[in-house]
């Protein structure tokens, strides 16, 4: 009970005054996290649907493939990510280890392929409806994949928001590919994961707290906006 | 563009023979009503004449050419009885085939009259009623300007209201120069708008006459036994 009874105050505390510093984490995660699922979304959606109404030889390994790569560890993937930027990887010469950069493009990799499937998934379902309908009418296939998307945006709302909730929720990736540095790279999840191996745990918990008060926020604004573009 | 000549059509489906040796040829004005049981084959002919499926044996040829060239496709157009609204407005549901075919977008109120939508141009073309999507359905197939239209059952499960409204259009369409092949079980409906009739019978044709030689004195067993179950 003294632990609920302290992050509440703590919790009080974080959000009654603006403290700079939890200001600056909570805007880095914003940014790093929305960027990665815009961009995720910017390749995903129309990739996914692409793959929903395409037949080609080898759809289903791809399809499969995709599936899997949702369940990607983030930790795995911070590390391939890791070695790819690291000075003697492939990347390295871009100098982006341990910056936001790094960490925009960890979680737009673990977030891809959730935005990507998903999408498959809702436009293969939607495409059953307007193959004849959409064929008839002669509608080339770069068309059909901007109308489905048009057609499905409640839907691939629900896609986006689950793929920022992924990113702004992880943490293995982010803290081997941004080095959780104070000022630079601290997000939500490694100041909590910081806090928790301190020993601090009102203080970590407090945190989890606030960003899952962002997350609702976000997902507030996201569905309000639905009665508007429906 | 017409006449379609259709030429040893056969269609089949896991081993299953579901259009055997059609022959057919149809002219280039008026409407012509496909009849015939459930399960006949119609659908599927209609789908085939339209080339959104394709025969396993036999041909389908507008004025020579083949029916599923992109020439010939992008002069016909088909409706079916259940139509596909897109998620949008009544007035976008118009502008994108006007689009489509490049076509002014000033175009769309007269489309919308034709269908009787004007006042419900920015109503979401998913909250219209049965009769007003197919009337609407309609209105963006002849937004096409087609030389053909194929209706797959369009007034099926209607009230007399929606499909009076609907045969007023499809009769329109065809004063204008426009081929319209339909598909129908409503005999009086049939008998109200058809020039000819194809009479399908477990994937054959049984019978192609005009639609007063039809009605009065069907030549074929299976048509005279469709029509007489009607009478009774």
């Amino acid at each position: 009970m003294t632990t609920f009874s302290q992050v509440i105050s703590e919790v009080g505390t974080l959000l009654s005054g603006p403290d700079p510093d939890l200001l600056e984490i909570v805007w880095l995660s914003l940014r790093v996290s929305l960027t990665a699922t815009l961009l995720a979304c910017l390749i995903g959606l129309p990739l996914g649907a692409v793959l929903g109404i395409k037949k080609f030889p080898g759809k289903t390994i791809c399809t499969v493939l995709i599936n899997t790569l949702m369940g990607m560890p983030p930790v795995v993937l911070g590390l391939i990510v890791y070695l790819m930027l690291s000075r003697s990887g492939p990347m390295g010469f871009l100098q982006l280890l341990y910056t936001p950069t790094a960490m925009i493009i960890a979680q737009f990799a673990l977030v891809l392929p959730i935005v990507t499937a998903l999408t498959r998934q809702q436009i293969e379902d939607n495409w059953g409806e307007y193959r004849d309908t959409l064929t008839s009418l002669c509608v080339p296939i770069n068309q059909c994949v901007r109308t489905l998307l048009w057609d499905s945006r409640l839907s691939l709302l629900t896609t986006g928001l689950a793929g920022f909730s992924r990113a702004i929720s992880e943490v293995g990736a982010v803290i081997i590919v941004g080095g959780n540095i104070d000022h630079l790279t601290r997000v939500m999840t490694t100041a909590i994961a910081l806090e928790t191996s301190k020993g601090d745990l009102p203080l970590a918990l407090a945190l989890g707290v606030v960003l899952l008060v962002i997350a609702l926020i976000v997902n507030t604004l996201v569905f309000s906006s639905r009665a508007r573009i429906a | 563009m017409l006449p379609l000549v259709i030429k040893q059509l056969g269609v089949t489906v896991n081993n299953k023979p579901l259009l055997r040796s059609i022959e057919l040829e149809l002219a280039d004005k008026g409407i012509s009503i496909i009849m015939g049981h459930n399960g006949a084959g119609k659908s599927i002919l209609l789908k085939c004449m339209h080339g959104l499926l394709e025969p396993t044996e036999g041909s389908i040829h507008w004025s020579g050419s083949k029916a599923t060239s992109l020439i010939n496709r992008k002069k016909q157009t088909m409706v079916f009885q259940k139509p596909l609204m897109l998620n949008r407005s009544v007035a976008a549901n118009i502008e994108y085939v006007l689009k489509l075919r490049g076509k002014p977008k000033n175009l769309q109120e007269k489309y919308m009259q034709s269908a009787g939508l004007s006042n419900k141009s920015s109503q979401p073309a998913r909250s219209l009623s049965g009769g007003e999507q197919q009337r609407l359905a309609i209105a963006r197939a002849l937004a096409c300007e087609p030389e053909v239209i194929f209706l797959d059952e369009p007034t099926a499960n209607l009230d007399p209201d929606a499909t009076l409204k609907i045969e007023s259009q499809i009769y329109n369409a065809s004063q204008q120069t426009i081929k319209v092949i339909m598909v129908t079980h409503d005999i009086a409906q049939a008998r109200r708008l058809a020039d000819d009739v194809v009479f399908i019978s477990q994937g054959s044709v049984a019978e192609h006459s005009k639609a007063e030689l039809f009605f009065n004195q069907p030549q074929s067993v299976a048509a005279k036994e469709y029509l007489s179950a009607y009478i009774r």
